[in-house]
């Protein structure tokens, strides 16, 4: 067992104590012990958040936080949670988001990929026509798209349009699809949306 | 500091009658309003705070554009600020040369011109303007004007905060401070002017107090109730992990603690969703009410004006049990 003393600590410093005791072990109990409400509110959700069996005690004007880590529970990185596919089918026709100026529609796009970010992430991402140039090394969304697929995102190119803009060999995401497979995504079920 | 503290303090000062204090302590509004004649009011602000970010120059652009927002929100003209400064003797005088240009550059992109300050020996650096500017007496947008049925809009993304507490804790990605600075230091000048142009029931600015702070005192001040529609809520990315993490600043749990049993949240809504609601902001964004009938409207101009995360995120209703009630909905209209 462990004790970290986080007393007279301002809010971040007891949860990154508490997070760097739990790692260097590898099972077994952490208490860390708070002296402030914020402290004490931060520490609980970091450890309930990363799946560890917490229970709290107060006494003598401080919060005792013990920390348990078993074999299969706390996994120690907890910055990119997993989170669930929703059940929606993204069709880009353009790698601009909107008609109009074409440096607003890209803009716009950048937008959208950033928001999306924030949401559950979509099932599919099929990109035709010069939506195909959202998934090249030249891509600016290209590592917003990356973090989706990291989620579960799968996305898919159209492969006519990649030959007819010569740009089979710099897509970075995704594979090649054909029109069958997109028509199949479209109607299997899902929300679809077309932009 | 903390709301209720605040309030405790403020309760001990005599009030004002002078019937030109258009808008005084009485509301908790934004920023003070005198009328000098029919035709003209003056509005007073000021705010300074220590640094939240290592770059100077940046720093100083923040300063300034989280106090000319007291202006905007009022729905006034910025005309001129004094700079206010805290300095200790051991850092370098390039340094506070550095923030104050970052101030100049931002009143100039107001419009407004420094015209002097006051500095004195701290130890601790903090920075901030006092700011004077000019609105028409009867065009004062105030908190506490919004009507039953108004929709209500927030022009910037929340998480400013939870960023800034993580950045101490060197837990955040460079690209996600980029966002978070670049979301402070932009001035709410271009969402004011589209108020403005449109119309609106009320407007306050999103700060220390988060935005259910900021937003239950538009409701009580309006005697309504307010609704807010949680997945609507644009959000820094990276606020949430950070929230999921614990990284949160006190002042999120003291803007809790302050409003206490008026808040119902629907089940459904996440604990990090509903700490970054109560989560304090740096230079935040403009909240409006607005009539619904104008609401897409003026969602629609704010977007073509570049104020691009703007979103409609709650509605204002008659009173009822909760002063605030948190919904697990999105909001979604149809674009023309």
């Amino acid at each position: 067992m462990k004790e970290i003393n986080n007393r007279g600590l301002a809010c971040p410093q007891p949860v990154i104590n508490t997070k760097r005791a739990l790692e260097e072990i590898n099972q077994g109990t952490v208490i860390s012990i708070v002296d402030n409400e914020t402290a004490f509110e931060n520490v609980k959700r970091f450890a309930e958040n990363a799946g560890f069996n917490i229970t709290t005690a107060e006494k003598n004007g401080a919060y005792y936080l013990t920390i348990t880590k078993g074999e299969g529970n706390g996994p120690v990185e907890v910055v990119a949670p997993v989170c669930e596919t929703s059940q929606v089918v993204y069709l880009f026709t353009s790698n601009t988001l909107g008609s109009g100026a074409e440096d607003l529609g890209e803009t716009l796009m950048i937008s959208f990929f950033n928001s999306l970010l924030e949401k559950n992430p979509p099932r599919v991402l099929m990109l035709v026509n010069s939506g195909v140039r959202l998934a090249i090394q030249q891509s600016r969304v290209l590592e917003q798209i990356n973090k989706l697929v990291e989620r579960g995102t799968e996305v898919l190119a159209c492969g006519t349009c990649l030959d007819y803009y010569k740009l089979k060999e710099q897509l970075a995401v995704g594979r090649i699809t054909n029109m069958l497979e997109i028509l199949d995504n479209m109607t299997g079920g899902d929300r679809v949306i077309t932009l | 500091m903390g709301p209720e503290v605040l309030a405790q303090v403020l309760r001990d000062l005599p009030s004002n009658t002078d019937p030109n204090l258009l808008v005084g302590l009485d509301t908790s509004d934004d920023a003070a309003v005198y009328r000098l004649n029919s035709e003209l009011a003056t509005i007073q602000t000021v705010d300074f705070f220590t640094p939240m970010v290592d770059d100077p120059y940046l720093f100083g652009q923040i300063a300034a554009a989280n106090a000319l927002s007291d202006v905007y929100a009022m729905g006034g003209t910025p005309l001129m600020a004094l700079n206010i400064v805290c300095f200790p003797s051991c850092l370098p005088p390039e340094l506070l040369g550095d923030i104050l240009k970052g101030g100049a550059a931002k009143v100039s992109e107001a419009g407004a011109i420094i015209a002097g300050g006051h500095s004195v020996q701290d130890d601790e650096p903090k920075y901030g303007l006092a700011v004077t500017g000019v609105v028409h007496p009867d065009k004062i947008y105030s908190n506490a004007s919004a009507q039953a049925g108004d929709l209500l809009i927030l022009t910037k993304p929340l998480g400013t905060g939870i960023i800034n507490t993580g950045i101490k804790a060197d837990m955040v990605e460079q690209e996600m401070i980029d966002k978070a600075v670049k979301t402070m230091a932009t001035l709410n000048k271009d969402a004011a002017a589209v108020m403005v142009n449109v119309g609106a029931s009320a407007c306050t600015d999103i700060t220390g107090f988060g935005f259910l702070g900021h937003a239950a005192e538009m409701a009580k001040g309006s005697g309504l109730s307010l609704t807010v529609f949680a997945e609507a809520v644009p959000v820094l990315p990276g606020a949430k992990e950070l929230a999921r993490m614990g990284i949160i600043p006190g002042g999120a749990y003291q803007n809790r603690k302050h409003l206490g049993e008026s808040v119902f949240v629907e089940e459904g809504v996440t604990r990090e969703q509903v700490d970054i609601l109560f989560d304090p902001q740096t230079s935040g964004g403009l909240l409006i009410a607005v009539k619904p009938e104008q609401a897409h409207k003026l969602l629609k101009e704010l977007h073509q004006q570049g104020v691009l995360e703007s979103q409609i995120v709650g509605e204002l209703k008659e009173p009822e049990d909760h002063l605030i009630s948190i919904l697990r909905r999105d909001y979604r209209y149809e674009r023309d």
